[in-house]
């Protein structure tokens, strides 16, 4: 009984771990896409975000100016994103590879140059990391209790805020919100940096509550685990932090899964439920959930003259 | 120009220019808009109106220009400072979000605090107010996907008047509703100048300007040719001063000579991957040497029509006979196959679907006929070949410039149409589809284009036209059927056909 208590309490407090970077990168994204910005830079940004939060905890010994420095580095490159996609109007989806591009490469070579062990950061101890509040052994950071508030409160904003209902219609049809005497620019821009604080927030805990510093890489596809969690909860945040919460829990199980032999299948190779997160979204974005109803004006730069 | 009275107007417009890069858009224009009246501007496609309006709204800046509001100079520099000086705007393509109630739309950009729920309530309250005011009665919790076009051009309106809107500029309104939809609007509008309302309406149609207005401004590439009192002016004047010359507004015709049968649809219909029916149980027969025209509000199954009996789209049940060969469900055709039983498309979208946009116009000439000769050998276009059958459609089809290595998109609209017309009619076919022949065509080419599509039907083709224009369907077809909710509600002889019983089935009330 005990054990059984005890297993479940692990796997749930692991399933949370796993899917807090998760819950916030997607929580940021969904600002981006229901202003009309697709951001497939959400995994360059956290990577970003993560690399310098350890880097500056490891150099300051403290977790909160890891944090700052997180969401800073995830705002340049927000501000980046909102000024190729909405100033200059250019490809939502290149802009975002290019940001990925350049935060796998940046962080390495920085890493490299400044602590020179290989692209890492040096390992994090005490005060330079995120401690647990409540749960010793959990790893319940303040980070995990953010992510989850995350949920209510970007649910709230979008359908209860003026903020909200702009930033709705600037993703559904900016020339009404431009003929309405708002702003397109301004609301985008705004969405951006929502995004940017989300992932700024999801990199810092990689490196300095999960883990005990940087390693390259680290975002290994989280970022685009995200993406997919906000398409899966069809653009709501409550189902997004569904879908972030079953990827967490496989995720939670290929670790716990590791060497288990299942009688007459042998050993379950770890790599096939690793796996399963992206399988599952192509399964399910293949005819499961539907049709996707994205906002309709994801991906379009606004222009107003031709 | 004289001042008509002393007062100053609602607004003027002083000397605006407006250029889209070599495109002079507007010339110099200078009008008034009295307060309390109802002003029409009137003017073909590309004539300026809506660049105009665009400009006096804030959505463009002029080149030059003054514009005064109420006797006071002011900036135009966005939307906002529109609506501030009490402009407001329903444009041609509604600004309405699909997926947000009326109640969302009403207050987007008027919110009136950082919460939605206060203001959603006040908005709640005013739009009762002014459905007692004006009579424009809407459900505030309705979403705007599921309401009829004339309902949500209501709500834009409803939408200007909630921000207090004192001058109201219309553009085409009626471009999407069904002629008893448009008689409702112009009592709206008579309604709204009776409370004081500036009304200012863009449209090329005359029957509407001579119907609502006291004054009307005619508009020609750019330029305010001629400014007069609605009584003082009649349809054939205006329409002369719009083109800048005497034009034909009614179709000589010979008597129809039916032949056989070409084109049979039974119980044709169409559901599409979400379960709507866009078709349904469509019955249709056309005759060598006849027009049918398909009348009916956009939306209500003619596109979908065209593209199944062009073979863009496959059935989903029932049977299509094209010259004695039978496709369905099961064997649908596609339009290569179409093409080779003798079956022509003109798509009501041609910039889309006619042709492609960055092409020559030699090569949109032969787009669809470019397999084989004799404009490809061994695989290759021949360049020479392709460039000779362009030049020689121009010239029968009077397509101007006349310079086959133009880019398609360089063309005006109405050469554009005049360019895919000539390139399917060319090859004389049984059976010929037109999707809005005249859609953003100056006169003088619709004029060009009716007769040829006479002159297709004379020479024995069975032609087949969908129009939103209630004129143009009325003046060429020989039978007109009538689509509503993906159905032929009904059939009617154009010379027993007036708009309003038309009307009356394009609205489906006769459709039971």
């Amino acid at each position: 009984m005990d054990e059984a208590f005890s297993f479940v309490f692990l796997m749930l407090a692991s399933t949370l771990r796993v899917a807090t970077p998760l819950v916030l990168c997607a929580m940021g994204g969904l600002f981006s896409e229901k202003g009309g910005i697709v951001d497939v830079g959400l995994e360059g940004k956290m990577l970003m975000a993560a690399f310098f939060a350890a880097a500056t905890a490891s150099v300051t010994g403290s977790a909160w100016a890891g944090v700052a420095a997180a969401i800073i580095a995830a705002e340049a490159l927000a501000l980046l994103h909102g000024l190729a996609c909405i100033t200059y109007r250019g490809n939502q989806v290149v802009s975002g590879v290019a940001i990925n591009i350049l935060a796998a490469g940046l962080t390495v070579v920085l890493g490299a140059a400044w602590f020179a062990r290989g692209g890492q950061t040096p390992p994090l101890v005490g005060d330079q990391r995120l401690a647990p509040l409540f749960l010793p052994g959990a790893g319940d950071n303040i980070l995990v209790y953010a992510a989850l508030l995350s949920v209510p409160l970007t649910w709230w904003i979008i359908a209860r805020t003026r903020f909200g209902l702009r930033l709705r219609a600037v993703g559904e049809m900016p020339l009404a919100v431009d003929a309405a005497g708002l702003s397109v620019a301004w609301l985008r821009y705004r969405a951006v940096l929502l995004c940017g604080l989300l992932a700024g927030l999801a990199g810092a805990y990689l490196s300095i509550g999960q883990n005990a510093g940087f390693s390259r890489d680290m975002t290994a596809g989280q970022g685009f685990i995200a993406l997919a969690a906000i398409i899966f909860g069809k653009w709501r945040p409550l189902p997004a932090l569904g879908a972030c919460l079953i990827f967490g829990l496989l995720d939670a199980m290929a670790i716990r899964l590791q060497g288990v032999r299942v009688p007459g299948l042998g050993e379950v190779p770890v790599q096939l439920i690793q796996a399963m997160p992206y399988l599952l979204t192509m399964f399910l974005l293949a005819g499961f959930i539907g049709r996707a109803v994205a906002p309709k004006a994801a991906g379009v730069p606004y222009e107003k003259e031709h | 120009m004289q001042a008509l009275t002393p007062a100053a107007a609602a607004i003027e417009l002083r000397g605006i220019e407006k250029s889209f890069g070599s495109v002079h858009a507007v010339r110099g224009v200078s009008l008034r808009i009295e307060a309390g009246t109802i002003t029409g501007i009137v003017g073909e496609n590309g004539a300026g109106k809506s660049t105009l309006m665009s400009i006096l709204y804030g959505l463009y800046r002029a080149d030059a220009g003054e514009i005064w509001v109420d006797g006071r100079l002011v900036e135009m520099a966005s939307p906002r400072d529109a609506i501030a000086h009490g402009i407001g705007m329903v444009h041609q393509h509604f600004m309405l979000i699909d997926t947000f109630t009326v109640l969302e739309n009403m207050v987007l950009g008027a919110e009136g605090g950082v919460l939605l729920a206060g203001g959603l309530a006040a908005a709640r309250a005013e739009l009762a107010r002014l459905a007692r005011d004006y009579g424009l009665s809407v459900d505030p919790d309705a979403r705007i996907a599921d309401l009829s076009v004339g309902e949500q051009q209501r709500v834009e309106i409803l939408k200007v008047l909630f921000r207090g809107a004192r001058i109201l500029i219309l553009d085409e309104p009626s471009a999407v509703l069904t002629p008893q939809e448009t008689d409702r609007l112009f009592r709206i509008l008579q309604t709204l100048k009776e409370r004081g309302v500036s009304v200012v309406l863009i449209t090329h149609k005359l029957r509407e300007i001579m119907a609502a207005t006291d004054r009307v401004y005619v508009m020609r590439q750019g330029l305010v040719v001629v400014e007069r009192r609605t009584a003082d002016t009649n349809s054939e004047e205006l329409a002369e001063l719009m083109v800048g010359r005497k034009v034909h507004l009614d179709l000589d015709k010979a008597p129809t000579r039916w032949g056989e049968v070409l084109l049979r649809a039974e119980h044709l219909s169409l559901v599409d991957d979400r379960g709507v029916r866009l078709l349904d149980d469509v019955e249709l027969e056309l005759r060598a040497g006849e027009i049918v025209g398909i009348a009916g509000v956009t939306g209500n199954g003619q596109s979908e029509l065209l593209q199944v009996l062009a073979g863009i789209r496959p059935p989903s049940g029932g049977q299509l006979t094209v010259c004695g060969h039978v496709l369905d469900a099961h064997h649908p055709g596609n339009p290569a196959q179409m093409r080779a039983l003798g079956l022509a498309h003109v798509p009501e979208d041609r910039l889309r679907q006619g042709m492609v946009a960055a092409f020559e116009a030699s090569e949109t000439s032969i787009l669809g006929y470019q397999d084989g000769p004799p404009f490809t050998r061994h695989y290759l276009l021949d360049g020479p070949a392709v460039g000779a059958h362009c030049a020689r459609l121009m010239e029968s089809f009077d397509v101007r410039p006349r310079s086959p290595a133009l880019r398609s998109s360089n063309f005006s609209g109405g050469n554009q149409q005049k360019l895919v017309l000539a390139r399917e009619i060319a090859r004389k076919p049984k059976v010929l589809l037109v999707g809005q022949p005249t859609r953003g065509v100056d006169i003088g080419a619709i004029e060009f284009i009716h007769r040829e599509l006479v002159k297709a039907r004379d020479a024995g083709c069975a032609v087949l036209v969908v129009s939103v224009e209630l004129d143009e369907i009325l003046s060429l077809a020989d039978r007109i059927l009538v689509m509503f909710a993906g159905r032929i509600v009904g059939e009617v002889e154009p010379g027993r056909a007036d708009e309003r019983t038309l009307g009356l089935m394009m609205a489906g009330a006769d459709a039971a």
